[in-house]
């Protein structure tokens, strides 16, 4: 167990480092609203990490989440979170809200 | 209504599924229904807290306090998941010998009990923070009554059923062979944890991804699906897993079976010497009484 721990511990400081490229990353903005995505599509590069600042305008929490990215963060109204994506194949990638999953929304990766 | 009752459903599941796997990997313990209900209790006490920090843990750690939150309960639970299965591997022999007569093994079955109390406590924390906050939000919108008091209901009793119907299942399984089934489920249900921890630091930024769909079997099984995400808590599915939480899952798996495997031949070695030994008292003691 403590081997697990510390392996967990050296992978994790010696990957801490990756943070750094955070700052340059591409950042996307995506707003609910209304239990809408606005932009309900959104276009992002192919083969690029980039950060989506989803941003919650609805009384109630939400969850935003997709199956195909692999991706799941609550966010509670009148909030902002950072997610980060990718890099991704070219394609499309359904997201949703998962506390109301009507609410749909594609990120096109080309 | 079915819209609540079908979140509440999913997250009930993800919890009732690993409790019931504890439930059943301590069987033949005593008090255990009282250790099992209260790590129950204790979780959904728990969860309304987390619920209500939310807004802090968002916030903490630069944005990315709600994924280490994730990763650290998920994490917590795998080393008591750890912790527990090297303790069984040298117990739970003794543990089917000892079922008839129970008794004995009061004091040593709660000392892994209390562990196990708290994965159970851990993943009904996680799950029901979402249920609380999701039901939160539902009367912020203003859901009407009759969506709460026959959706929450519905929801909670679907998740309990499908939780019994596997502990029912699992009982089938021959008693020889029970904890040792039991306990790779507890393993394969670790390295899944581990794996979903990776994934949620990944999504952090603080893990790399190594590859981040490996390879993609959503054509098969989805995560989105109601079996894909019950065989995804059982055993950490993904149908697009990051290289990263690969290494989580092998790593974990590894050392679990490994800790088993070290721990239980050790075992069988010390009862090897000992029913040697014995023969020899019982000889000797023939002996003498031949004398």
């Amino acid at each position: 167990m403590r081997r697990l721990i510390l392996a967990m511990a050296i992978v994790f400081a010696g990957t801490l480092a990756t943070g750094a490229d955070a700052e340059t990353m591409p950042e996307y903005k995506l707003v609910l609203q209304n239990h809408q995505f606005e932009p309900a599509t959104l276009k992002v590069p192919a083969n690029t990490k980039f950060k989506v600042l989803v941003s919650n305008r609805d009384p109630a929490p939400m969850e935003f989440e997709s199956a195909d990215f692999n991706r799941e963060k609550i966010v509670l109204p009148n909030s902002t979170v950072t997610v980060f994506v990718g890099p991704l194949e070219k394609g499309t990638y359904k997201f949703f809200d998962d506390f109301h999953q009507a609410t749909t929304g594609v990120l096109v990766v080309e | 209504m079915l819209g609540i009752a079908l979140l509440v459903f999913r997250e009930v599941l993800e919890a009732a599924l690993i409790v019931t796997i504890v439930a059943a990997a301590t069987r033949g313990v005593p008090r255990r229904a009282a250790f099992v209900g209260g790590g129950i209790a204790a979780g959904v006490a728990g969860a309304m807290i987390v619920a209500v920090c939310m807004g802090f843990i968002e916030g903490s750690l630069g944005g990315i306090g709600q994924e280490v939150f994730n990763a650290a309960v998920l994490l917590a639970a795998v080393a008591m998941l750890g912790w527990h299965v090297t303790w069984m591997s040298s117990h739970g022999k003794q543990m089917v010998q000892q079922m008839h007569r129970v008794t004995d093994s009061v004091k040593a079955g709660s000392s892994s009990i209390a562990i196990l109390l708290a994965v159970v406590a851990l993943a009904v924390l996680r799950e029901g923070s979402e249920i609380v906050l999701f039901l939160f939000g539902m009367a912020a919108g203003g859901a009407g009554k009759l969506g709460f008091f026959a959706g929450v209901p519905l929801g909670l009793a679907g998740g309990i059923a499908v939780g019994f119907a596997l502990y029912f299942g699992l009982l089938r399984i021959p008693l020889r062979y029970f904890f040792s089934a039991t306990n790779w489920m507890l393993v394969v249900l670790a390295a899944g944890l581990a794996s979903s921890a990776a994934g949620f630091l990944i999504q952090a930024n603080v893990l790399p991804a190594w590859g981040n769909q490996v390879w993609d079997t959503s054509w098969l099984l989805t995560n989105g699906s109601i079996v894909g995400q019950a065989v995804h808590v059982l055993t950490g599915y993904e149908a697009r897993p990051a290289g990263m939480q690969l290494v989580f899952w092998i790593v974990t798996f590894a050392i679990l079976a490994a800790g088993m495997g070290v721990v239980s031949s050790r075992m069988t070695a010390q009862r090897e010497r000992a029913n040697h030994a014995s023969k020899h008292v019982s000889n000797g003691a023939a002996i003498t009484r031949g004398a």
